[in-house]
């Protein structure tokens, strides 16, 4: 694969300024998005996912959200430092996002095709002016890719006459009309049934493969992940604590969270589950000193309490931050 | 020998949700229950799994007494809950408990946890010291006493989850209906609940009808495992026969969409049927087989006749017509 940087976050802190003090949610989150990856973005709730990506579109709301510090740069330019008519361009061609829920993202007062077309108008920007008859010719096709027939009536119909599977389906084709680089899909199947969450992924995996669109997958799911993900970052409180490639990261887990999380899935071949990671997710108004990991740690050290740990790099794309692999990374630079 | 606790016969429940036509007015009616029988045994814990829209929900309230079923008859050890005119028995009441999908929306926001978990014990007058009662209720699902003064929204998610079921034991049930109790957790408090729900079954000899979508979990929790569909229960078998051995076409459709984490569970899933199409709405309930718009080896006779259960293998029962050789109601 062509190593080309498209998305690159370097050392990103979020903290949000709210009545009891400042909630530090991501604390140097480092982040990269190659040209045509699929990258997998796992954590549980209020780990920092969706901040992170929501930093990336600008659609953090500052105040309270305030970045005290990192870049974010998009083909090489800074998102953060762009003026208004840049982002709107990068928002429009450039990136798109997918959200959970397909009812919440769809507006409920316009048919899908007012939307679609409009999707289809501002992702062209570059391009010369389309006539109204090219925007609802592309809105067809958008249709017809994500496997929707009776596209005529579908432009006609309001979110609500669709079902849940057909809704995200034209979330998609909004996410990929025209040419998109980058699709950002939050828990694209979360809120449906699993069969349909199936077809979704697939969908998904087949557009973004045509069209060699990079895609970051958040989720979860470990299993969604692996089904559809090149490399996965997983994140914890607002840190990203490994990140390696699919196969790798599933057949060997590295950092302590990552392996309680793999234990607590349930599997099809049975057995029962292991008892989870004990504690919750720390509380962002005052969190733990060093790793934010190490009150959770059944193997946490003297030092976890007061250093945080880096990445340290334990094969050529598996990075783990944790000391526990501290001197793993200096056998390797040794050898 | 085990008994069977609780038994399903026939059991329907139908809703009408409105009327079509000026003159001759005709009820449109969804079936969201359609005639399924199953028996629940002592001690054990059975499954239940369905996409949205299925009915499983709707079989666990009819079950609970929520609803009145429409048709058909619920029997616990043995009797009717139905004798006489159609009210359960205190008894009854007492011993068949429910705890709910969403415990965000069925614990009151203005009651503290002492006064949730006393609630059944005052509707049932019960006798004693009720706080000695409650801790000792909290401390059976491993919270800590001082929870007693805390409202819902102070706790997590997980620990919400396990005040409904401090709640649903309060009354010493011997029948607890899990409605898809852990799936608006994260999986690692998933997993904790869980263990405890298993400890709880074993201290306490409970019986669990466990409902869920999610078919890894339901591998790990239930000794049997039903499968419905619109109103309709497809396939039943012991869970280990089931997953090793899937019959029904949408068991293996199912099957072959979960997400799994490793090669060996991947081994499992049936391959050659993919996911396609959606569950239809129960107002329009497609003719013979439900299933058959979706169905990869649809025959003709599937969407003219209903098929019937059978039994393929010992405890292992299929509604599938390739299956049965085309035999209809």
């Amino acid at each position: 694969m062509a190593k080309d940087l498209l998305l690159d976050i370097k050392d990103l802190f979020i903290h949000f300024d709210v009545f009891g003090g400042t909630l530090k949610v991501l604390d140097g989150v480092n982040f990269a998005v190659y040209s045509g990856e699929k990258v997998g973005l796992v954590g549980e709730t209020g780990c920092g996912k969706t901040t992170t990506m929501k930093a990336v579109l600008r659609v953090l709301p500052m105040p309270p959200a305030r970045i005290p510090g990192g870049e974010i740069y998009f083909k090489g330019r800074d998102i953060l430092k762009m003026s208004a008519r840049e982002l709107g361009q990068v928002r429009g061609a450039g990136i798109s996002m997918v959200f959970q829920d397909p009812t919440a993202a769809l507006n409920p007062v316009f048919t899908t095709g007012q939307q679609l077309e409009a999707a289809v108008k501002y992702s062209s920007a570059g391009d010369k002016r389309l006539s109204r008859k090219e925007i609802r010719q592309r809105a067809m096709a958008a249709l017809k890719e994500v496997a929707l027939p009776d596209a005529e009536r579908l432009l006609k119909n309001y979110p609500f006459q669709l079902s849940g599977g057909m809704r995200q389906r034209v979330c998609i084709a909004m996410a990929l009309a025209g040419s998109r680089e980058l699709i950002i899909a939050d828990e694209p199947g979360t809120s449906l049934d699993v069969s349909i969450q199936d077809q979704i992924l697939r969908l998904l995996r087949k557009l973004v493969e045509e069209k060699n669109t990079s895609i970051i997958l958040i989720t979860h799911t470990l299993g969604v992940v692996r089904e559809l993900a090149d490399r996965v970052y997983v994140m914890y409180a607002g840190n990203m604590v490994e990140v390696a490639p699919t196969d790798e990261l599933f057949s060997q887990p590295l950092h302590p969270y990552t392996v309680g999380l793999m234990k607590a899935v349930p599997k099809l071949t049975g057995g029962g589950i292991a008892d989870g990671i004990p504690g919750r997710i720390p509380d962002y108004l005052d969190p733990p000193p060093g790793c934010r990991f190490h009150p959770r740690c059944d193997r946490a050290m003297e030092v976890c309490r007061r250093e945080k740990p880096r990445f340290y790099q334990v094969s050529e794309d598996h990075d783990v931050a944790c000391f526990l692999y501290s001197d793993k990374e200096t056998a390797r630079q040794r050898a | 020998m085990t008994t069977d606790l609780l038994t399903l016969t026939e059991l329907k429940k139908h809703f009408i949700i409105g009327h079509t036509g000026i003159v001759r007015r005709k009820p449109i009616t969804v079936k969201a229950v359609d005639g399924i029988s199953f028996s629940v045994q002592e001690g054990e814990t059975f499954g239940l799994v369905g996409e949205s829209g299925s009915g499983k929900s709707t079989v666990a309230y009819t079950v609970v007494g929520m609803y009145q079923p429409t048709d058909g008859d619920i029997a616990f050890r043995g009797q009717s809950l139905f004798e006489g005119g159609g009210k359960r028995s205190a008894v009854a009441k007492k011993e068949i408990q429910i705890v709910f999908q969403d415990p965000g929306s069925s614990l009151n926001p203005r009651r503290t946890v002492k006064q949730i978990v006393e609630l059944p014990l005052r509707i049932h007058r019960s006798d004693g010291d009720l706080l000695s009662r409650v801790i000792e209720l909290l401390e059976m699902v491993e919270l800590p006493p001082e929870y007693i003064h805390k409202y819902p929204q102070m706790l997590g998610g997980g620990e919400k989850q396990m005040v409904a079921m401090a709640r649903a034991l309060a009354t010493n049930p011997s029948f607890v209906i899990l409605d898809e109790p852990t799936s608006a957790l994260d999986v690692s408090i998933q997993a904790k609940i869980i263990n405890l729900l298993i400890r709880l079954q074993e201290e306490f000899h409970l019986s669990y009808l466990f409902i869920t979508h999610d078919l890894s979990l339901m591998r790990n929790v239930a000794s049997r495992v039903a499968i419905m569909y619109l109103g309709k229960i497809c396939e039943i078998a012991e869970a280990a026969e089931f997953f090793r051995n899937p019959y029904h076409p949408y068991t293996q459709m199912l099957l072959s969409s979960i997400p799994v984490v490793s090669a060996a569970e991947e081994a499992l899933k049936p391959k050659k049927v993919t996911s396609r199409g959606e569950i239809p709405s129960p107002v329009n309930v497609p003719s013979g087989c439900s299933f058959h718009p979706r169905c990869p080896e649809k025959k003709d006779v599937c969407s003219q006749v209903d098929p019937v259960m059978v039994e393929v293998e010992p405890g292992h029962y299929v509604r599938c017509h390739p299956i049965s050789g085309g035999q209809g109601e």
